[in-house]
């Protein structure tokens, strides 16, 4: 005994040791080297508006980062031609406890504006932002609202060469939005800027940007006209997986897959496989789809959509289908959950993210903050017109 | 205003100094906001940077002046001995607690905006800075209450105060970058600011420390940044020993010197460990 605890100061004072001479102290990470971006490489051209499209860890916000200068990049070179600024988040920098006012200042020093620019754009944003009434109240006693259209007015009134933007519209109402993506083409169209835009939002990007950029797993698949890109995009991967080393002790889900394919044609189609040190009795295994502002839309497990004659088990797999889902065509996500008749062991949220298309003959061009969910055939009776 | 930027490994240091330059106007601003953000939601406000050197004065007064009974300096009061000692030690200790809390209190920025990170923990101590110069208008207040003219040489200050910030500059850019990889030093920065108060000459004065400690005693840069601030407002202190004021010269200058080498290496990384 007491030569582990002399061991184990023995390793405190070595890490210390190190940590004093700038190097990484052994047994902190476990070092594993991991490349987010490898092979990237592409051109924009001055006044692009370039789309970066691709699945949650295919590298996008790294490369906005690196872009941006925020982390520098291990290897690789990149010319940017003109001042950047970059959007990776509506309101960085907002203090809460400072007016409107002295946070348009703020936040244009952050983003890289001098006093004087502010100054001379100052009442177009507070136009843009149409907070006049509130300009001399602290952020934090802002809606939400206001606060964003505040952030994001100061950010749209930035005068950079090139405009880096990560996802920050899929906030505010419909009717904001409308105006930040008006306010990006004008500023890409008549003045001449390079935009370049992340989002999962494909109709956005399709509505924003002429040529788009498609990464997977930190490299760079294609560049070309956004069209194009977005349909590969959705067609690439048949089966789209998640894979987990289970945790021998408690049940775990394993693996969870979904096919791709039939996502494309309106049905769709997952498999959840698990894994128990010991028997469940029966087995409770449930799914939720979530839309992409989180909300979940649909949803069942073995206790409300009673299967029959279950057993049971401590391993195997389950397949579930919904053949002709009731769903728009959007992004969805799914969470999916494992437990037995009294409790729930594991828990996977938002595990996989898909993007399904509807194979009823439904207008899908509005997008489904307008519209909802959910879809259906609808039979209109127009005799009584007259 | 068109520029070219080139983003390479190892850019960001080549860049260093014209960076920072170049976002001289981010540093002005966020040093105003965080004086502006300082006391907000407090009742008495800016009375606190008042207050916490004039408590701790008079607790100091109590104790080694009058109960341990520690002789003073010349012919000043013993209040004033230690409030003029209070001043760079205060600015000195607030500095380095704020600097090093003030990357990770600003991650949201560090993760999402490009800046040179250096702007960060400068301007909270000039921050400690502006709480130092109300706490001198204090010690004018307390002088013309003790009826004491301070001798002229008090208008030296200045340089024993520049010498303060290189050590608090320095210290507290090395507890800084240290501070976002190792959140351990969240833990050592208030154990240094209690532990230096005792041995700094802020309490007592430095001649009842016995020679043979001397050497170890000097190391500490705030011991001849302090003996100089005694110096110059206290009729009859002595000038500090040349070994201790070259010892604060060179230990703060060499703080400062790996304070910011320690930072500029950590700070690619920053974003990833913050």
């Amino acid at each position: 005994m007491r030569d582990v605890i002399a061991d184990r100061a023995q390793g405190i004072v070595r890490s210390i040791g190190q940590i004093l001479q700038g190097k990484q102290p052994m047994g902190m990470d476990t070092l594993e080297e991991f490349f987010a971006l490898k092979e990237v490489n592409f051109d924009v051209n001055r006044g692009d508006r370039v789309g970066i499209i691709g699945r949650n860890g295919a590298g996008k916000s790294t490369l906005l980062k690196v872009l941006s200068r925020i982390t520098e990049p291990t290897s690789g070179r990149i010319e940017l031609d003109g001042r950047v600024s970059s959007l990776l988040e509506v309101g960085t920098g907002f203090h809460p406890e400072l007016t409107g006012r002295e946070n348009i200042f703020l936040n244009g020093a952050i983003l890289g504006m001098n006093r004087r620019e502010v100054k001379a754009k100052f009442d177009e944003i507070v136009d843009f932002a149409e907070i006049e009434y509130f300009l001399d109240t602290p952020v934090k006693r802002y809606s939400s609202g206001m606060y964003v259209k505040l952030a994001f007015a100061v950010a749209a009134h930035l005068d950079p060469e090139i405009l880096i933007v990560d996802e920050v519209l899929a906030v505010g109402d419909t009717e904001f939005q409308k105006k930040c993506l008006g306010k990006m083409e004008d500023v890409s169209s008549a003045e001449g800027r390079t935009v370049l835009f992340v989002s999962h939002n494909l109709e956005m990007i399709s509505r924003l940007c002429s040529e788009s950029i498609l990464l997977d797993h930190g490299r760079l698949i294609e560049q070309g006209p956004t069209h194009q890109i977005i349909s590969n995009y959705l067609e690439r991967g048949k089966l789209f997986r998640f894979e987990k080393v289970g945790d021998p002790s408690r049940p775990t889900i394993s693996a969870v897959c979904i096919d791709q394919e039939l996502l494309g044609s309106g049905d769709i189609d997952f498999k959840i496989e698990f894994d128990s040190p010991f028997e469940l009795n029966p087995p409770n295994i449930g799914f939720v789809i979530n839309n992409k502002l989180g909300h979940p839309v649909l949803g069942a497990n073995c206790r409300t959509h009673q299967p029959q004659n279950l057993c049971a088990a401590s391993q195997g797999a389950v397949r579930l289908v919904i053949p002709n889902a009731p769903l728009h065509t959007d992004t969805y996500s799914l969470s999916v959950f494992l437990g037995d008749s009294s409790q729930d062991y594991d828990l996977l949220e938002n595990i996989l993210t898909f993007d399904f298309v509807t194979a009823l003959p439904v207008n899908n061009y509005l997008g489904t903050e307008i519209i909802g969910n959910t879809n259906g055939l609808i039979k209109w009776d127009f005799s009584e017109l007259t | 205003m068109k520029q070219k930027i080139v983003i390479e490994p190892g850019q960001s240091r080549k860049n260093f100094w014209k960076d920072l330059w170049r976002y001289r106007e981010l540093f002005y601003i966020l040093s105003w906001r965080d004086i502006k953000v300082r006391y907000k939601q407090t009742v008495i406000g800016i009375a606190w940077s008042v207050i916490r050197p004039l408590l701790t004065m008079f607790v100091f007064t109590v104790v080694f002046g009058k109960l341990a009974k520690m002789p003073t300096e010349g012919s000043a009061p013993y209040a004033i001995l230690v409030y003029a000692a209070m001043l760079p030690w205060q600015f000195f200790a607030s500095g380095l607690t704020e600097s090093s809390s003030s990357l990770i209190s600003n991650s949201n920025l560090i993760s999402k905006v490009y800046f040179p990170r250096l702007i960060i923990p400068t301007s909270s101590v000039i921050t400690s800075l502006i709480d130092f110069f109300i706490s001198l208008g204090l010690l004018g207040l307390l002088m013309l209450y003790f009826g004491y003219t301070p001798p002229l040489r008090a208008l030296l200050f200045p340089v024993f105060l520049l010498l303060a910030l290189v050590a608090s500059l320095g210290v507290g850019f090395l507890l800084t970058a240290l501070n976002v990889k190792y959140r351990d030093f969240r833990y050592v920065v208030p154990f240094i600011v209690q532990f230096g108060l005792y041995i700094s000459p802020v309490g007592f004065s430095s001649r009842i420390i016995p020679d043979k400690y001397a050497f170890w005693y000097n190391l500490n840069p705030m011991v001849g940044i302090i003996d100089g601030f005694r110096w110059c407002f206290i009729h009859g202190n002595p000038f500090p020993e040349s070994s201790t004021l070259l010892s604060a010269v060179l230990v703060s200058t060499a703080f400062l010197f790996i304070g910011v080498s320690q930072f500029r290496r950590m700070e690619r990384s920053f974003a990833d460990h913050i």
